[in-house]
């Protein structure tokens, strides 16, 4: 059952048209990666999702409702949640000040500590830096505080836009590996990437996405097989 | 014209002269006069400052939001009988009688501050308006609650309504502080350390730090954007309602239309001398400028004196070191 759908939607950037009636979906238990060079939209359709750009056309179901009018505030408590291209980590708050940010809107407190645990037991690099303001962390400890925030949300589906961006090969494994983990514990991941090679080999399903055009789709497999992905994206 | 320019230099002699033994007689008057002035300006910088730390605006319509509390003061205590001689009534009735207008004011001018943010702020925002598009309706939105009161009120000052007659409570360094001091510094005190720590410790005050840091990742987090704005012109005019309580009681009567204006440059450059954005700089650029300006008025002569130096100090600081002196902003505040 699709959890997340994209039905032919457009979005603006004033008079520039950035995507065209796009349309995908992510199906409840997936990992669904959508690769694209620079500025191919990858950003504009997660901020499109999450509510912070307004659609020109199309609609978004999200959760068995309409989402599209949702302010994105309110999409947060229906269960989606963006770990947004570079980071948008508080600076002047703590880690755990950060991590607390993410469990904002959360009604149910008793249930969050469970989520602090989880969170801790994937990145124990945050709970030594619990006291540390997020903006003294490394890059990488940045991108584990950003997914770790998203994760506090207690989201159905988790949102990453390029969790690999600037970071060193072993940090990338890890990242990966814990989005895979956090997709085994249930939640659902929609994932943007540059990095395709691994974006690809992580999801069950994924979509390319050029100059604002969904151009192709499938299996992670069947897309890296496809021999135009391959000359673009994975240098092969 | 030997003549003329022999007077021309008569009158620039006698015109501006430095009586610095004035000064020094009067140090610790001025100093602690200053402060009860200066709490009044830090009351009221604090609403240009978490405007400023969550929008990156500067509210100019501020000191209407201000003198709006100051007419809810005069006419609350009017009507419960006060007037230019102080009441005879028990020192219980008389606070709690402040106590009403002080809540009154609050009221107004939280009010005012609201519609303010949705009429001249909100439909900018909406549409995405460069910053100058915000100056000048702020200017309009001043300028507007003014001739309100103005057609209302007409241009003459309210009469005088005295709360109490300052009594003497103990002495510092040979000069009397009296009951209105303490009282007007110390409320301020208090209620400035409160607003402090809420915005530290409540999740409305993480809210707000959060949309002050990046208001786009806050929403990521569930904040309601639109609720923190209103929620900070809100906390803001509260704040300014108190300011205009003390500054009632210490100068009871010249309650006039367009009596925001002064007081508002004033508690305006406290928020800059203390850093803009910052909740602990408005208190110290508040009590600050209070006192300079009190020195300015002895060591020059003419009470008219505050004022300048006060425009002096704003410039100075606007070229020297325009962060002020505690130099962070909102979002840097750590809890
Ligand atoms: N705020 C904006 N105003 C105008 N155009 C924009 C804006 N943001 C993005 N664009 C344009 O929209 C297109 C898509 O940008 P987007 O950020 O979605 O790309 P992306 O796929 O995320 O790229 P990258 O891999 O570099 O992050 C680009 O052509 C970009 O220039
Ligand atoms: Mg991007």
């Amino acid at each position: 059952m699709a959890l997340l759908e994209l039905n032919s939607i457009s979005v603006h950037y004033g008079r520039i048209q950035a995507l065209h009636e796009m349309s995908i979906h992510v199906d409840e238990g997936e990992i669904v990666s959508l690769i694209g060079a620079n500025g191919a939209g990858k950003t504009t359709t997660m901020r499109a999702i999450a509510g912070l750009l307004g659609l020109s056309a199309g609609s978004i179901q999200f959760d068995g409702g309409d989402v599209s009018k949702t302010k994105a505030h309110l999409r947060v408590i229906r269960g989606m949640s963006l770990a947004p291209e570079g980071r948008g980590i508080f600076p002047a708050m703590t880690v755990l000040e950060n991590l607390d940010m993410g469990a904002f809107a959360r009604k149910d407190k008793s249930s969050m500590d469970a989520d602090f645990a989880r969170v801790f037991d994937l990145f124990p690099r945050l709970k030594e830096r619990s006291k540390q303001a997020g903006g003294t962390l490394s890059g990488g400890e940045q991108q584990m505080l950003a997914i770790g925030r998203a994760l506090m949300a207690h989201p159905k589906l988790l949102l990453l836009d390029e969790p690999s961006m600037g970071l060193a090969p072993q940090f990338i494994r890890q990242i990966f590996r814990i989005v895979k983990e956090v997709n085994e514990q249930g939640t659902t991941v929609l994932l943007v990437e540059q990095n395709a090679n691994q974006a690809l080999k992580l999801a069950h399903r994924a979509y390319v996405l050029e100059t604002g055009h969904i151009t192709r789709e499938g299996s992670g497999a069947e897309v890296a097989a496809d021999p135009a992905v391959r000359a673009a994206y994975l240098g092969a | 014209m030997h003549g003329l320019v022999t007077s021309l230099a008569t009158v620039d002699s006698s015109w501006i002269q430095f009586d610095w033994s004035n000064l020094f007689q009067n140090f610790w008057p001025a100093t602690f006069d200053g402060m009860t002035f200066g709490a009044i300006y830090a009351l009221v910088a604090l609403g240009y400052t978490l405007v400023y730390g969550v929008l990156n605006l500067i509210n100019f319509a501020h000191s209407e939001v201000f003198i709006s509390g100051a007419y809810a003061v005069v006419f609350t205590l009017s009507a419960l009988g006060f007037g230019p001689n102080p009441p005879h009534l028990s020192l219980i009735a008389i606070i709690g009688d402040l106590l009403l207008a002080c809540i009154a004011a609050m009221i107004v001018s939280a009010i005012v501050a609201l519609i303010v943010e949705r009429v001249a702020y909100k439909p900018l925002r909406d549409r995405g308006a460069p910053r100058l598009a915000y100056l000048i309706s702020a200017i309009g939105a001043s300028f507007a609650i003014q001739y309100i009161f103005f057609n209302w009120r007409s241009s003459n000052a309210e009469p005088a309504v005295i709360m109490f007659n300052p009594k003497p409570i103990f002495d510092v360094f040979g000069t009397i502080i009296d009951s209105q001091q303490l009282t007007i510094v110390i409320a301020a005190i208090v209620m400035m350390v409160a607003t402090d720590q809420f915005i530290r410790r409540t999740r409305l005050g993480r809210g707000i730090r959060a949309v002050a840091q990046d208001p786009d990742t806050a929403t990521l987090m569930g904040v309601n954007k639109e609720r923190i704005i209103m929620s900070t012109f809100v906390i803001g005019g509260i704040l300014a309602g108190a300011g205009a309580l003390f500054y009632v009681m210490k100068v009871p009567s010249g309650v006039i239309y367009n009596g925001g204006f002064i007081l508002g440059i004033k508690a305006f450059t406290a928020a800059v001398l203390g850093g803009i954005g910052n909740i602990r700089g408005a208190l110290l650029g508040g009590l600050l400028l209070g006192m300079i300006g009190n020195y300015g008025q002895y060591l020059l002569g003419d009470a008219q004196w505050t004022d300048v130096v006060s425009f002096i100090v704003l410039v100075l600081v606007l070229m020297v070191r325009p962060e002020g002196i505690l130099g962070s902003n909102l979002a840097k505040v750590r809890a």
